[in-house]
């Protein structure tokens, strides 16, 4: 019996039938795309509204077509931002998660300090922190690099990730059953056999929805990036609405901005909540 | 006090670490001004996003379309949209709606300040969150036990107000407490539109005495406090309103 057998074994809930699966999927990615659309629907609508209301329809609505390409540039850092501080987030959170459960004292102990730490301070401060104390260049082999504002931004912005993932980790870790912990020992496994081809795979369905959760939360943080100088969408608002000076633009355009915002989350809250519900255990 | 004071100033010249906020009375009172406007606006938006939570809540327990889709809009956008856009929306797009008065040397003042905005802010996002958890608590009410108070005469609205609403209550308290906690740590961001909080007035004394490293260190670790505090209060009261056989296993 090979090890990859024997972790299957472990988990009957593993085995899906596949036909209901794909079912599922089906039905997912019908809500998921009617949730597109009902979004795009009612950014349109809203804008319209505004558009017309304010007695200034066309120009107002000219303008911010005109401004549309400086926005999404600003955005996309907004998602670029979010996908490096959600990859090393994660990717920090699986060793301070599986540190917390650790047996070993002066591992486990430092985990949960670091954790609480950084779970319960607030992002915008430690996102002051990085961005005063990271330093503003680095030397590797001699050549100067300059750490852009963005990058020490997103830095900024894992800390808390890495922090709630970890948590994360630790709850779906310690929401399995100690008879799978007690099996795999009695076969043989050792700490980490077990914690990687027994437990973490059962983990990983109960951590997927929290996780987006998680991701969700850091894309409505990224623009705090705005406040530590950063071009990034809400940054590149402002800057346009100085370049117009006109009063009437400010309602429309933050509305504009806020829907970019939801037409990107609101598919992704969606789909966790699917996927929440069909891992919910009864 | 002024030995307090003497070991801060002195820590500055021979330690080398400046905490001019607990020697120098100017900074001292800023910052103390600017901890209880922090706290101050928790309470309030507290109180307002749990009203607004339970009001939304039973709202979408009604059996009417129109005020559960209403509900549900709110929710959706509250929690899909970043609460600092949020509040830039409030500050200066609403904001710049509302008329604005002139005060005695005939400045225009408007109506609504930024203090103001902030706290409508910070109560529609963490309400928005709110309504999610309530609803959460009434949905995992067993049918049994409203059938139970039905059956006993109950009306529908008795029914939810001494019947499901503490039971709600009891089984929401766990998330309220995580909530309150985000919602702390995102009165922070009052910041952006000026209004004096713990944030604001530390960016202040920092570049007045350049101690940035130090003032930093001090403001994490208010804040760790406030968030112990308020963690701590509600791990209590979730221990004093614990009934016996009641959602012991979750």
């Amino acid at each position: 019996m090979t090890q990859d057998q024997s972790a299957s074994r472990f988990s009957p809930e593993v085995g899906i039938d596949l036909a209901a699966a794909r079912k599922r999927a089906g039905t997912w990615r019908n809500a998921g795309l009617a949730s597109v659309l009902l979004s795009i629907l009612i950014v349109c609508v809203l804008v319209l509204a505004v558009a017309i209301l304010s007695g200034t329809g066309t120009t107002i609505l000219a303008k911010l077509i005109k401004w549309t390409p400086f926005l999404a540039e600003g955005f996309l850092l907004n998602v670029v931002m979010s996908l490096i501080a959600i990859s090393a987030g994660t990717l920090g959170g699986v060793f301070l998660g599986m540190g917390q459960i650790a047996l070993v004292g002066w591992i486990s102990w430092p985990s949960k300090v670091l954790t609480q730490i950084f779970r319960n301070a607030p992002w915008l401060v430690l996102l002051f922190y990085c961005i005063f104390l990271l330093p503003y260049q680095v030397k590797i082999a001699g050549q100067t690099f300059i750490v852009a504002n963005w990058l020490r931004a997103s830095i900024g912005l894992t800390i808390p990730v890495a922090a709630n993932f970890s948590e994360i980790v630790r709850g779906a870790m310690q929401s399995i059953p100690s008879g799978q912990w007690e099996a795999a020992r009695s076969l043989g496994y050792t700490w980490r056999q077990s914690v990687f081809q027994v437990v973490l795979p059962q983990c990983i369905k109960r951590m997927l929805p929290p996780w987006m959760n998680l991701y969700a939360v850091l894309l409505m943080a990224t623009p705090l990036a705005s406040i530590v100088g950063t071009q990034e969408a809400l940054t590149n608002l402002r800057t346009a609405l100085q370049a117009e000076a006109d009063g009437r633009l400010l309602l429309p355009f933050y509305a504009y901005l806020l829907s970019w915002f939801f037409v990107y989350s609101y598919p992704i809250a969606r789909f966790s909540m699917a996927l929440e519900k069909r891992f919910a255990i009864h | 006090m002024n030995a307090f004071m003497s070991f801060f100033r002195e820590l500055h010249e021979k330690g080398g670490i400046n905490l001019t906020i607990f020697y120098d009375p100017f900074d001292m009172s800023r910052f103390s001004h600017g901890l209880v406007l922090t706290v101050v606006m928790f309470v309030i938006c507290a109180v307002a996003s749990v009203l607004l939570g339970l009001f939304g809540a039973a709202f979408a327990t009604l059996p009417y379309r129109v005020p559960r889709a209403i509900v549900r809009g709110y929710v959706a956008f509250f929690r899909n949209t970043p609460p600092l856009v949020q509040m830039y929306f409030f500050y200066f797009g609403l904001g710049a709606l509302v008329p604005t008065s002139r005060n005695a040397y005939g400045l225009p003042v408007a109506m609504v300040n930024n203090l103001d905005w902030a706290l409508i802010a910070l109560s529609l996002y963490a309400g928005a969150f709110n309504v999610e958890i309530f609803r959460a608590g009434i949905e995992a009410i067993h049918h049994s036990i409203i059938e139970a108070a039905a059956a006993l005469g109950y009306s529908k609205a008795a029914t939810f107000l001494h019947v499901m609403m503490p039971l709600a209550w009891r089984i929401a308290l766990p998330a309220l407490c995580n909530n309150l906690i985000e919602l702390l740590k995102t009165t922070t961001l009052a910041y952006a539109i000026g209004v004096p909080e713990l944030l604001y007035v530390s960016n202040q004394i920092w570049s007045d005495n350049i101690n940035t490293f130090a003032m930093m260190n001090v403001l994490m670790v208010v804040y760790l406090l406030l968030v112990g505090v308020v963690a701590m209060t509600m791990h209590r009261w979730e221990r004093a309103l614990k009934l016996p056989g009641f959602g012991a296993a979750r």
